[in-house]
């Protein structure tokens, strides 16, 4: 009966969303909120994705980025800059929307905001968000930790994987923009 | 900036009038300043115009550059997606030696909504098939899933059963050694589809349930691989459907690195009213991988209730595998793996087989694998000798 129920009442959405943008955004300044630091303001800047940034980004992710640009959130309240991104990559067939917040060239936190996959829902679960944290890029643009996989979902664990480093590097390239235009 | 030039032009021009005009009359220099005060503002004008179309082509520009970003989009997300893998294999077993394009497979799939999509898989095993021919040509998976609320979905149509490890996840770079373990294909048997429905639901992070009903085995009932699991896969090709199977499974990936599932099936009548045999599979299995470190582990029993089975050791079958491995770095893999199974533990006699495997893999890229092992056969079989494989996906 409660099957013919489900039935009846018919398909619901397929993506489940796990967090939106602002809340991510919240998630970070509450973590970077002390009381030795105060809350950090974020202001919104835009990379556009020159010739030189998508032929990185293809090493990184095996294709270019689907973007002409990208949006992301920078804060130079505290010593170290912080900047936050909002990544999408296909897993195996249909886009995960990530949360990357960088600092110091390491990765604070990541989150899965929407998973539209049907396998590898798991990679979502904060446990396995937490192998990132801290987590950097070694001389290779690789992780330089390794992070325990999930059966079955390969291909999602490594879409954020590539997240990841896709947002370090990011972090990197507008950091020496902004430390190169202060120098000038 | 352009405001400081006019009122520097207005300063020179006042300037340059002194110079040149000869005492002036009032009204000649009240005329020249409404001139220049007329001019300030047809300027002002103009720059207010310049600022109005500089907004305006901001404008356009994100509208573009949305618009485009939304067609790259479209066409990297599109609806209808195309996959596959792929393995060849050399054997060379007691110097029986064979080469084998053995799995061509390619998927594809449409996603009709955000919530209904198709799925498919056809294969064709071992390269050439038609009469006399050893290969085969195999519709896999071909089915309708339905999200019917965020943790729930339904598949109607003919889908892998869940069990075991490798029956739904088999691509080629997921698993080490060439060929696939004997345990879960000699008595699971992988790769096992049938037709049916089945649900899945997740009750929390990490733990989740499915269960289906679906056609079931046919096993022979006559001959020396009578009751031979392996043997009763109808492969949904004009399958006898007397006697339904139901599974089920739970499964629990909370912990980062750690799976354990186990799954139960039950049939009425494994030999389709050929004689009447009730059957029951149980499988439990482990993955844990810790750093470089990783182990899988599976145990697997069928146990049919029927005379003529019990009189040829074949109502209980059984087997496990447990296989410790460990990257060296993202590239290389070590494993080793020991199997044991019987298709005929129900009789008195040491009919167990056993083979261990040792070997590695190579992925020059994530989605592509090399790979070699040593396999030491023994028990109620023997044999040594080597494989070698290369296997993809996309």
């Amino acid at each position: 009966m409660a099957f013919l129920t489900l039935l009846l009442s018919g398909p619901s959405l397929m993506a489940k969303s796990y967090m939106s943008q602002d809340e991510f955004l919240l998630l970070v300044i509450q973590n970077n909120s002390t009381q030795e630091a105060s809350a950090p303001a974020f202001k919104t800047k835009t990379i556009w994705l020159k010739k030189e940034i998508q032929s990185r980004i293809k090493s990184i992710l095996d294709h270019k980025y689907a973007k002409l640009r990208i949006r992301y959130k920078i804060s130079l309240d505290h010593a170290e800059p912080i900047t936050v991104w909002y990544l999408d990559e296909i897993g195996k067939e249909r886009p995960i929307s990530f949360g990357i917040s960088v600092k110091n060239n390491r990765v604070q936190m990541i989150r899965v905001l929407e998973f539209r996959e049907s396998r590898g829902y798991e990679i979502h679960i904060p446990a396995f968000a937490k192998q990132f944290e801290q987590i950097g890029l070694n001389n290779n643009e690789n992780l330089n930790q390794n992070i325990d996989g999930i059966t079955g979902a390969t291909m999602s664990v490594s879409a954020m994987k590539k997240m990841a480093r896709l947002a370090l590097v990011l972090h990197k390239t507008v950091i020496t923009k902004q430390n190169t235009k202060k120098n000038k | 900036m352009k405001v400081k030039n006019i009122a520097l032009a207005v300063a020179g021009l006042l300037s340059v009038s002194s110079v040149y005009a000869t005492e002036p009359t009032n009204q000649e220099l009240l005329d020249m300043l409404k001139k220049q005060q007329a001019q300030i503002e047809a300027l002002q004008k103009k720059l207010n115009k310049t600022a109005n179309k500089v907004k305006q082509n901001d404008e356009k520009i994100e509208t573009t550059v949305t618009v485009i970003e939304e067609n790259i989009s479209e066409k990297v997300a599109n609806k209808t997606t195309v996959g596959g893998y792929g393995e060849l294999h050399y054997n060379n077993i007691e110097d029986d030696k064979n080469i084998d394009f053995h799995r061509f497979v390619m998927f594809f799939g449409h996603e009709f909504t955000d919530s209904i999509r198709f799925f498919s898989e056809l294969e064709v095993e071992h390269a050439f098939s038609g009469d006399g021919k050893p290969g085969e040509v195999e519709l896999e998976q071909a089915y309708i899933e339905m999200d019917l609320t965020e943790n729930t979905s339904l598949k109607t149509g003919v889908f892998l059963v869940p069990v075991g490890i490798t029956n739904e996840t088999h691509e080629p770079p997921t698993f080490y050694g060439v060929e696939r373990n004997p345990v879960e294909k000699n008595i699971i048997p992988a790769t096992w589809w049938e037709a049916g429905a089945g649900f899945n639901t997740r009750f929390s992070d990490g733990l989740s349930a499915d269960f289906a009903i679906h056609s079931g085995l046919k096993v022979l009932t006559e001959g020396g691989k009578s009751f031979l699991i392996r043997d009763g896969r109808q492969k949904v090709a004009k399958a006898n459907a007397d006697s339904l199977a139901y599974t089920a499974r739970i499964k629990y990936t909370a912990i980062p690195g750690l799976e354990l599932t186990a799954s139960y099936q039950l049939q009425n009548d494994v030999t389709q009213g050929e004689s009447g045999a009730d059957a029951n599979l149980f499988t439990a299995h482990a993955i844990y991988n810790s750093g470089n470190f990783g182990v899988r582990a599976l145990y697997a029993t069928w146990d049919i209730d029927s005379a003529a089975a019990k009189a040829i050791g074949r109502d209980v079958q059984e087997g496990f595998y447990l296989e410790p491995s460990y990257k060296i770095n993202q590239n290389f893999g070590l494993f080793a793996r020991y199997n044991a199974w019987d298709n005929n533990a129900g009789d008195s006699v040491d009919t167990e087989k056993k083979q261990t495997n040792v070997g590695l893999n190579y992925w020059p890229h994530e989605n592509i694998v090399f790979k070699f092992d040593f396999e030491n056969r023994s028990g109620a079989q023997d044999g040594n000798g080597f494989n070698l494989g290369v296997g993809y996906q996309f």
